[in-house]
């Protein structure tokens, strides 16, 4: 197995892939109607005074030029400064990224949890009233709005119930506050990403039940939960660990919605109000990190594939 | 006389389907001794490994063996609790199928699964298991098999998987090995190679032989009893020359006149017309009569009862009864 040459070949290719997206997200901003100087110069601002901060912003340059002055910028680790706060657009981003990943992170290992202990046993009592609600649930999962989700639960928990705080993400994770405020946005994120993974792990299972393969499994004498465990278990999750990487890559870049909810301080929050403020540099940033992590993500889950399935090898 | 070590009585093994209950094995009795080969032949879907499947407790979810016994050395398989019979899987009684190339698992070792039942069974820790499995794979011809221990499945070409799966089913020295078409799937060559193989292990292991097979070579280079199956039913049971000299059944003559015989220049194929019936296809009298060149008025309306030809030798078909008259004047050997 050649993992290196698996990895430079990623990286060029995310190299392609972020000047793609840069591209388009630029584009699609400086499109988009409004304009950062006059959001900036205020309602009271004369013409003069826009085009002063539009001259100072380099907003009047062509854009193409702009373009290849932010690309430029980009490769020597420079994206840019805010034009809100004039906050490095790279400082900006450590400092809200750990939240993120929290929320993604935690999300990610409720959807595992529950997605893939639901698929299997709806598998194994293939056909009960546990497979049929398990599979009506996973249908609602899928279906329902996360801002509805979380609105819900927020109600439920932590105005009625009190058990957990309404929002906010400010103790670190290890703590047990920290915990009790990830809880509820992790279960209204990750809730989606459950029921597409319970799905998947579900069919993967039930074919891999039928396989001849475990019927030698049986014809040994091997124990019925080692043939479940080990000889279906590890069958099923090739096809599961994709699912699995690519709702992480989602959840990622898809907690704007829950951290609006929750009033957490992410990327997601951030990149909502770069775009209401027409704030450019900070879009683009966040937008290029969210990028460059959803394909890391997809590596790591090639990589992960060459480990649980022998057949595959990079040569 | 040498004592039977498996003895299937009148077992019957159905299907819940939509359509509703079908029995793909009605009532099939049958025993095979101590160091006995016995071949199961027939067409495809007349219960043959179903058979296999029943008596090793392998039955798919929606399939039940609802009559009969199976005694396993004074245990009746079916009744064993679960747990028993998974015990005794693997271990006195083993199992070899058709599809090497799906019947072993895609992302484990072939060290991994021979290693496994030797700690399961004979509780070997996992040194002395790997050691075993060496052992076991040369003896099955497999060579340089410590470097094979450390491949996987896909590493290896269909005869080479077939002979791990040998060398997996008799790593705790069964008893008996059922093989369930085990060289329908490989190339005319390689499947020379595990006849001769399964052949010599046999003899070294001591054990007896359930080999399921649709192929008349196959019988003739291995069998010592032959039992031919039709829709489900055993209709002809007897020694291997007694099949292939004397065969009773117009289905078994069928079966033998459907193999090409290059030696003998006049020789014309005859296969049997027609098609095996369904499961839930209903047959009034004997089941094969709709493809039967000899059938009677009284095939139509009776089910044949079982005639013994010699005590080794008997068959379900009216025509023996004509012959036994003929022959005993009328006493009839036959029991439903």
């Amino acid at each position: 197995m050649k993992l290196a040459g698996l990895i430079v070949q990623r990286f060029m290719q995310l190299i392609l892939l972020l000047i793609g997206i840069s591209f388009i997200v630029f584009l699609s901003m400086h499109i988009a109607p409004g304009d950062p100087a006059s959001i900036i110069g205020g309602p009271t601002a004369s013409k003069a005074d826009i085009e002063a901060i539009q001259e100072n912003l380099g907003l009047n340059k062509p854009i193409l030029v702009q373009y290849w002055d932010y690309l430029k910028g980009v490769f020597s680790g420079d994206l840019g400064f805010s034009y809100q706060t004039k906050q490095s657009v790279t400082e900006a981003l450590t400092e809200r990224f750990p939240n993120t990943l929290n929320l993604a992170i935690a999300s990610i290992i409720v959807a595992v949890v529950i997605g893939v202990a639901a698929g299997i046993i709806s598998a194994l009592k293939h056909n009960s009233l546990f497979d049929a609600l398990s599979t009506m649930i996973a249908l609602g999962g899928i279906s329902i709005p996360n801002f509805w989700l979380g609105a819900v639960l927020i109600l439920i928990f932590a105005v009625n119930l009190q058990w957990l705080p309404v929002g906010g993400l400010t103790d670190p994770f290890w703590t047990i506050e920290g915990i009790k405020q990830l809880i509820l946005p992790a279960l209204t994120l990750g809730t989606g990403s459950a029921a597409m993974i319970a799905r998947m792990s579900r069919s993967a299972m039930l074919e891999v039940i039928r396989a001849d393969y475990v019927r030698t499994a049986r014809a040994k004498g091997v124990r019925e939960k080692s043939v479940i465990m080990l000889h279906c278990l590890r069958n099923a999750m090739i096809p599961v660990i994709t699912v699995i990487g690519l709702n992480f890559g989602f959840l990622l870049g898809g907690t704007i919605i829950t951290e609006q909810v929750f009033a957490i301080n992410g990327v997601g929050r951030l990149m909502i109000e770069s775009i209401a403020a027409r704030d450019f540099p900070m879009v683009q940033g966040a937008v290029l990190l969210v990028a460059t992590l959803f394909v890391l993500v997809n590596l790591i889950v090639d990589i992960v594939y060459a480990f649980i399935d022998p057949r595959i090898s990079y040569e | 006389m040498i004592e039977s070590i498996l003895s299937v009585n009148n077992m019957v093994t159905a299907f819940k389907t939509s359509d509703g209950l079908l029995p793909a094995v009605r009532g099939a009795s049958f025993s095979v001794k101590k160091g006995e080969t016995l071949c199961i032949v027939g067409e495809s879907g007349c219960g043959k490994s179903i058979t296999a499947l029943s008596i090793m407790g392998l039955l798919p979810s929606n399939g039940k063996v609802t009559e009969g016994s199976v005694m396993f050395e004074n245990k009746d398989l079916l009744t064993l609790k679960k747990e028993d019979m998974r015990s005794l899987r693997g271990n006195e009684i083993s199992m070899i199928f058709q599809e090497p190339m799906t019947a072993l698992n895609p992302v484990f070792t072939v060290g991994y699964q021979i290693r496994e039942p030797l700690m399961i069974h004979h509780r070997l820790s996992k040194r002395e298991a790997h050691q075993k499995g060496i052992e076991l794979l040369k003896r099955v011809g497999i060579p340089s098999p410590a470097s094979r221990m450390n491949q996987y499945p896909h590493e290896l070409s269909g005869g080479m998987r077939q002979r791990v799966m040998i060398a997996i089913a008799l790593s705790c020295n069964p008893k008996l090995l059922v093989a369930d078409e085990p060289t329908t799937a490989l190339d005319v060559t390689i499947q020379a190679q595990i006849i001769d193989l399964l052949n010599d292990l046999k003899r070294d292991f001591e054990m007896s032989l359930i080999m399921i097979t649709h192929d008349m070579g196959v019988v003739a280079e291995i069998a010592d009893r032959v039992i031919v199956m039709y829709a489900g039913e055993i209709i002809e049971n007897g020694t291997v020359s007694e099949i292939f000299n004397s065969p009773q059944h117009p289905y078994t003559r069928g079966l033998l006149s459907s193999v090409p015989n290059v030696d003998d220049p006049d020789f014309h194929l005859n296969p049997i017309a027609g098609s095996l019936p369904l499961l839930n296809e209903k047959i009034s009298g004997c089941r094969f009569h709709p493809r039967c060149p000899h059938a009677m008025e009284k095939c139509k309306a009776v089910s044949p009862v079982t005639f013994e030809a010699t005590p080794t030798h008997s068959a379900r078909c009216w025509l023996m009864e004509d012959e036994e008259v003929r022959q005993h004047g009328g006493q009839r050997a036959g029991t439903l």
